[in-house]
């Protein structure tokens, strides 16, 4: 079963994705929700303050961020790039499992929003960035998948991947079967 | 969450609110004030904008085309053409397809919210009566417009267009409530939500987000009352943690009972 952590933002969008490429999923609202049956936990897009204060009101914090470090593959778009960076330029870090400098806002207000296509993990697909951030460096762990505009948008290390910009806002599916099926090794439920 | 100084602003994102409305009077003043209503100075939304890292919208009069290209200038985050300020257009809303940022609208029916669309908005929230603290406007909003959504989409195809017809808006939005039984925008509850209750009912009358206007700052309590209604949206389908977010809030907004009011501001604006 795959985790959406559904405490605000587009979480609803990653789930139609999921739907649609097969997987069966369950929201993470509350601490209980974290259970063993849990094989990949996707962090969605969203205002990252909100998301980091709800993880700590609700007592979901510590055991979220021992999951990640134990290995439960993890994948955050936007807001959920920011939960797991390590240093937050503009914000501060939360779960801070991935070793990447991350600068929030980083094009500016919602003005700055863009769509573009880019190459991710040498594949070309569309990406749609919303008052985004950027990766400004990584660590040594760390595989750059994608560098827009000079910037680095997409990264992995171990079994965590992060996006800077909104795959569940496209048609495209490229970046969620990557994460499904060679990060977290799962195939379709309708397969099984 | 409806804010007024930059103060404000950051106890509502310390609380989690995902975005700031700036107003120079939150609604319930603006009701109490009377007369003309308009957008908030810039001065006024420039501070906010410094206070906070979530974005920040602003509201304009319906049809003041100007006051938004204003806001825009400001690079503002979001513009709500409001019935909550006074109209200044009483034929024509806003042509939202020629602004970059986004719009989100006020709608009692689907009717309204797919009219709203075709002009460009990006969002819909129901209009409740804003400043009231009552929640049967925005209760009977939400659910006439998703009861409306159920009607269209059990229709065959050839009926779709004399739906249009009647609902006064383009056949291919029709088209697309008839296939998804959604709007095509994200559609927020706004309007009359006091409590951590209020905003549990709206979500699980269909609301994917609520926005909280005099509730936070006309109460006892702010901090305390905007972050209990955040987790409550989150949490709204478990009663015993709205029970606990519940507690000891200290004194709602007194509000007053919408049928004892003369300015329905949800008429305003079809």
């Amino acid at each position: 079963m795959i985790g959406v952590l559904a405490l605000q933002g587009a979480f609803a969008e990653h789930e139609a994705v999921l739907t649609g490429l097969g997987y069966s999923y369950t929201e993470v609202r509350q601490r209980s929700h974290l259970t063993g049956d849990l094989d990949a936990m996707i962090l969605p897009g969203g205002e990252s303050t909100v998301m980091n204060k709800l993880l700590n009101d609700l007592g979901m914090f510590d055991e979220l961020k021992a999951m990640i470090e134990e290995g439960l593959p993890v994948f955050g778009t936007c807001a959920g790039l920011i939960l797991l960076s390590k240093r937050v330029e503009g914000g501060s870090p939360s779960l801070a499992t991935m070793d990447i400098d991350t600068v929030r806002n980083a094009y500016g207000r919602q003005l700055g929003s863009f769509s573009c296509n880019g190459s991710f993990a040498g594949k070309e697909i569309p990406m749609r960035f919303i008052r985004a951030p950027f990766v400004e460096t990584a660590g040594p762990e760390v595989q750059v998948l994608s560098e827009t505009g000079g910037r680095i948008v997409a990264v992995r290390e171990d079994k965590q991947l992060a996006t800077a910009f909104h795959p569940e806002l496209t048609e495209d599916t490229t970046v969620h079967r990557y994460f499904l099926e060679e990060i977290a090794g799962l195939s379709p439920d309708r397969n099984r | 969450m409806d804010v007024t100084t930059p103060e404000q602003a950051r106890i509502a994102e310390k609380a989690g609110a995902a975005a700031v409305m700036a107003l120079e009077r939150i609604p319930a003043d603006i009701r109490a004030a009377g007369g003309v209503s308009r957008m908030s100075d810039p001065k006024m939304i420039k501070g906010i904008q410094d206070a906070v890292s979530i974005p920040v919208m602003a509201k304009v009069r319906i049809g003041h085309f100007v006051e938004a290209q204003i806001l825009e200038a400001l690079e503002i985050d979001y513009i709500d053409e409001s019935e909550v300020l006074t109209p200044a257009d009483d034929v024509y809303h806003i042509d939202k397809t020629q602004f970059k940022v986004p719009f989100v609208c006020g709608a009692r029916n689907l009717g309204e919210a797919l009219r709203r669309i075709a002009e460009g908005a990006s969002m819909i929230r129901t209009k409740g009566e804003p400043g009231t603290g009552d929640i049967v406007q925005a209760v009977s909003h939400m659910r006439a417009m998703n009861s409306a959504i159920r009607d269209i989409a059990n229709k065959r195809d050839d009926e779709l267009f004399e739906a249009a017809k009647q609902l006064q808006v383009p056949v291919d939005l029709v088209r697309y409530v008839h296939d998804n039984g959604r709007l095509p925008v994200v559609n927020f509850a706004a309007g009359g939500v006091a409590t951590p209750a209020d905003a549990a009912l709206m979500m699980h009358l269909g609301a994917e987000g609520v926005f909280v206007g005099s509730g936070i700052f006309a109460s006892g309590n702010p901090e305390k009352r905007a972050a209990a209604i955040v987790q409550a949206v989150t949490n709204y389908n478990d009663p015993a943690k709205l029970a606990e977010l519940s507690y000891d809030l200290g004194r709602a907004m007194v509000g007053i009972n919408a049928e004892e009011i003369k300015t329905i501001m949800a008429e305003r604006g079809q």
